[in-house]
């Protein structure tokens, strides 16, 4: 049992269980799942659980990003929503001005601008030493006032073939799209955690920014590089958010999702002050949430009190992983390895001193 | 103790961070407002109502920010006032309906009540419980325009004479200015700005003279140093959060006493301008280094570039948050060049 709650997937896999058991016992017409035609004519799956899946699409996609900035420079980014609105922008300006531009290209570009804005983050971070969301608060100011700008106030609606598909459904596939491209991101970064040196490095320079120097690691390009890999998501992001409907509005557009991936990458396990991190534990805590979100409006829920429900969880769970909480956990259940622990509240690593608990006891 | 809150620099040194960064702000801001005066003379800048309108459109502000910069002082940060001023503002409003004439004071204690309540948890889970002031506040964010949204998701303005009549009182100051038709027209300011303004005196007093003050500057300084200076760390923190929860009550009944309504939407951003207006008044992030007056002088920059922008004709609703933004950007560099000039 005890090795079992030590593991990181502990905690999102309880929470996910919650969050499906309380539908088990108060709504089971939560898991049907059919299959009917939608307006084009195109058989499609629908469902709670498949709106569940397709609707967490773009969080999946920024909770990689923002677990790898947690764990690099232990703070986090919370001008993604506005910096989606930006790229959402740029590729709606594209594709709205010449009608012979590509969809690949205007993608492209937006890509292109939100790594810049990710870039510019990423400086303000790494070089100029700023904490991470006091320097994204100047996006998060301005990112939806210059979406604005750019699109000049105007959202024009756009209609292509290929938007549609990538928002919607590709022809004869009945599962949403959306769900294919957060898959795809996820393959991707489990891809690069595995074969690069990416999670190691953004681990080590979160545990210690100087022992990760005296290793040789350049903890300032580690970190700018995290940042420029979230404005890769967030282009991505603003491309399905911005293909689900053709059009964009830049005051609503993926509003407060930054909250939602930061409690993603808590709800996952992680610590929200940087160091280890588990891929699979935010990537489950992204779900959760849009489990969450799909049950409350299941349960007739206004849309503006969501937020209430979401802060409560918030609290309990970075209430029970703080350390004052944990301590008193450990007094009262821990016995001789809890009494080990405790030299970690000085500074040192808890159970660097095998043996020493069991004398104690 | 006149040495604390410099960040452990001696006595004799010349200026502290917080003398050089007001003294950048007061500068600022003049040089803005004067060069505004005399570029746009036809838009009225050098009017005293155009100043004292200022006062009257952000003394919510004001007050807020005051109470953001004593947490930031203390090394936290507070994104929850901009939630809790919404909350307070629907609050209020459906207590003044249902009251009907009277309820003033009754709406004025519900503010600080609610105001207090959010210090008291927050400043707990902070100090106490030892979590990240962000995500804490972020949390109280999140539940403030929740639980605004639970209880009335219309706007809907305040139908009470009583609170009216108090809301719509005017202070006549004796100076004033020539309208178009040469009629002596004085300036008012709004009964918030009162509030706001004793507000920011009693806040200079308490932070410079006080030991309540001094501890804040040292919490933020340096934690240990200021443990083994004997201060309760942990309940200074707990205190500056129910101090600033206080203030954004007291704030909030002042916001509803300008806008006289109550919505979900109200005060949307109010964090960020509020954080903004401490940076830009000279308050550094990584705590230990801030001063209210400067926090009141960068109230009104934030205000004045929202004047000017217009005066410029540029009318896109865009600009007053990109140049908000470019603003913050400026000082959060200052203030990163003044951090890594003394650590060298």
């Amino acid at each position: 049992m005890r090795s079992l709650a030590k593991n990181p997937l502990f905690v999102p896999v309880i929470c996910l269980g919650l969050v499906l058991l309380f539908n088990c016992v108060t709504n089971l017409g939560f898991f049907e799942i059919s299959i009917k035609r939608n307006n084009v004519g195109n058989w499609i799956l629908a469902g709670n659980l498949i709106s569940v899946l397709n609707n967490a699409s773009e969080l999946v996609i920024l909770a990689i990003g923002m677990t790898l900035i947690t764990s690099a420079s232990g703070g986090q980014d919370i001008s993604v929503g506005a910096c989606v609105a930006i790229a959402g922008g740029v590729i709606l300006k594209i594709l709205a001005s010449k009608s012979g531009v590509p969809v690949p290209v205007a993608v492209f570009f937006g890509c292109l601008v939100a790594m810049a804005f990710g870039a510019f983050n990423g400086i303000l971070v790494s070089i100029f030493n700023i904490q991470p969301m006091v320097a994204t608060l100047i996006l998060f100011t301005a990112g939806r006032p210059i979406s604005s700008w750019i699109t000049g106030g105007l959202s024009p609606r756009i209609t292509n073939p290929i938007l549609d598909a990538v928002g919607n459904v590709i022809p004869g596939v009945p599962v949403p799209t959306p769900i294919f491209v957060a898959a795809f991101c996820v393959a991707l970064a489990f891809m690069a955690i595995r074969f690069t040196n990416l999670g190691l490095y953004a681990q080590s320079v979160g545990v210690s920014d100087k022992a990760a120097r005296l290793v040789g690691l350049n903890p300032r390009r580690v970190k700018f590089i995290q940042f420029v890999i979230m404005g890769l998501c967030v282009g991505l992001v603003a491309f399905i958010k911005v293909s689900r409907v053709g059009s964009i509005q830049y005051n609503y557009i993926a509003k407060d999702i930054e909250m939602d991936a930061i409690l993603a990458v808590a709800l996952g396990g992680n610590s929200l002050s940087g160091g280890k991190f588990s891929m699979t534990g935010s990537i489950i805590g992204a779900y959760t949430i849009q489990a969450i979100t799909t049950t409350l409006l299941a349960n007739s829920v206004p849309s503006d009190a969501l937020p209430a429900y979401k802060a409560i969880v918030i609290i309990i769970l970075v209430a029970i992983q703080s350390p004052a909480v944990k301590a008193f956990w450990r007094k009262r259940f821990g016995g001789p390895r809890g009494r080990e622990a405790e030299p970690g509240q000085n500074g040192t690593l808890p159970g660097t001193v095998p043996g020493a608990g069991e004398g104690g006891a | 103790m006149s040495f604390i809150g410099k960040d452990g620099r001696a006595r004799g040194e010349p200026m502290s961070d917080t003398t050089f960064l007001l003294i950048i702000t007061v500068v600022i801001f003049l040089a803005m407002y004067v060069s505004a005066a005399i570029l746009f003379s036809g838009k009225g800048f050098a009017k005293p109502q155009m100043f004292f309108n200022l006062l009257n459109e952000n003394a919510a502000l004001i007050i807020i920010s005051c109470g953001l910069s004593i947490v930031m002082i203390a090394g936290g940060i507070d994104i929850s006032v901009g939630g809790m001023t919404a909350l307070i503002s629907v609050a209020c409003v459906v207590h003044l309906n249902d009251m009907e004439g009277s309820g003033f004071l009754t709406s004025l204690l519900l503010a600080l009540g609610i105001g207090l309540a959010f210090g008291l948890l927050q400043g707990y889970l902070v100090a106490y419980l030892d979590i990240q002031p962000f995500i804490v506040t972020l949390a109280g964010m999140f539940f403030a325009r929740g639980q605004a949204a639970m209880i009335e998701t219309q706007t809907r303005t305040v139908a009470n004479e009583s609170f009216s009549a108090l809301a719509q009182a005017r202070i006549r100051l004796p100076i004033g200015s020539m309208n178009n038709n040469g009629v002596f027209v004085q300036a008012y300011m709004e009964l918030g700005v009162i509030i706001a303004l004793v507000t920011v005196a009693a806040l200079f007093v308490t932070l410079r003279w006080t030991t309540f003050g001094r501890s804040l500057y040292a919490v933020g300084g340096n934690k240990q140093s200021a443990l083994m200076l004997g201060i309760n760390v942990k309940r200074t923190k707990f205190l500056s959060h129910v101090l600033c929860g206080l203030l954004t009550g007291l704030g909030g009944f002042v916001f509803l006493l300008h806008v006289r309504s109550g919505a979900v939407t109200h005060a949307a951003g109010y964090e960020m301008d509020a954080i903004a207006a401490s940076i830009i008044g000279g308050t550094m992030l990584t705590g230990g280094v801030g001063n209210i007056f400067g926090t009141f002088i960068g109230v009104l920059t934030k205000g004045a570039i929202g004047n000017i922008v217009r005066a410029m004709g540029l009318v896109g609703s865009w600009w007053p948050g990109i140049t908000l933004a470019a603003m913050l950007c400026f000082f959060l560099i200052l203030q990163s060049v003044i951090t890594s000039r003394k650590r060298a």
